[in-house]
């Protein structure tokens, strides 16, 4: 089985928004389809949706903070979104700091705040 | 009462059915989403962990129904090369992986009661507990 997050784009920025539980190899596609997308289209800054998601473990924790100091080094700025209040406990009873991260409660914001970023 | 299910772990496809039998589980027993969220996470490194130190192993989800005494408890269990150093795998941040080093002290965390067993060339045995309050 090979399921591909879609990654949309919208002027200078991709829209990505994670719809299911991610498993190893999908998240793993989902970082080489983003740098792709994010060279192919030019794109500026990324806003990462995670509204459905329920839970993240370590691994899915660092494929997502690899990719945005990814994102960084190709010269984009990357908004994580969404995140509920179950994953955001866990996340740090765990141990995992996604430190210098932009965060954003909604998609909505998330924009408001990627669009900011840019123009500064 | 007591109701155990489990999962082999041979692939990362296992490590993805191991956490939704626990959530599923964990919804049983009436554990909150918080509470659904940390049982799940917990499985997933422990799932993790065998398929990549062990390369196969079990994770099994028993589930405790008695008066007064309700809960979830998680056994992951492998006959692989066993863990050398037991006290430096509940330090943060120690990895031989390359990961992040969370899972082990993570699950102990997020967990109420956790136990390690562990032999060199034997295997190791893992049980995490959460009561539901």
């Amino acid at each position: 089985m090979n399921t591909r997050i879609p990654i949309l784009k919208l002027n200078d920025v991709l829209i990505v928004s994670v719809q299911w539980e991610l498993d190893d190899q999908t998240a793993i596609q989902f970082q080489e389809d983003l740098l792709k997308k994010m060279h192919d289209t030019t794109a500026k800054g990324v806003v990462i949706d995670l509204t459905p998601i329920d839970f993240i473990d370590s691994f899915i924790a660092k494929v997502l903070g690899d990719v945005i100091n990814m994102s960084g080094l190709m010269g984009a700025k990357v908004v994580i979104t969404g995140i509920q209040p179950a994953v955001a406990i866990t996340l740090i009873e765990l141990g995992i700091r996604l430190e210098d991260v932009l965060t954003a409660l909604d998609l909505e914001n998330g924009l408001d705040k990627l669009n900011k970023e840019l123009e500064a | 009462m007591e109701f155990r299910s489990s999962v082999d772990i041979y692939t990362e496809w296992d490590i993805v059915a191991a956490r939704q039998l626990g959530r599923n589980e964990a919804k049983k027993a009436g554990f909150g989403t918080v509470d659904q969220a940390r049982i799940t996470t917990a499985i997933s490194e422990l799932a993790r962990n065998i398929y990549l130190y062990a390369g196969k192993g079990k994770i099994e989800i028993e589930r405790f129904e008695e008066s007064g005494l309700n809960g979830i408890a998680i056994i992951a269990s492998d006959d692989g090369p066993g863990i050398p150093d037991a006290r430096k795998v509940m330090e943060d941040g120690f990895s031989t992986s390359g990961g992040l080093g969370a899972g082990m002290p993570g699950v102990k965390r997020l967990m109420d009661e956790f136990k390690l067993e562990t032999e060199v060339g034997e295997g190791t045995k893992i049980t995490a507990t959460k009561w539901l309050r």
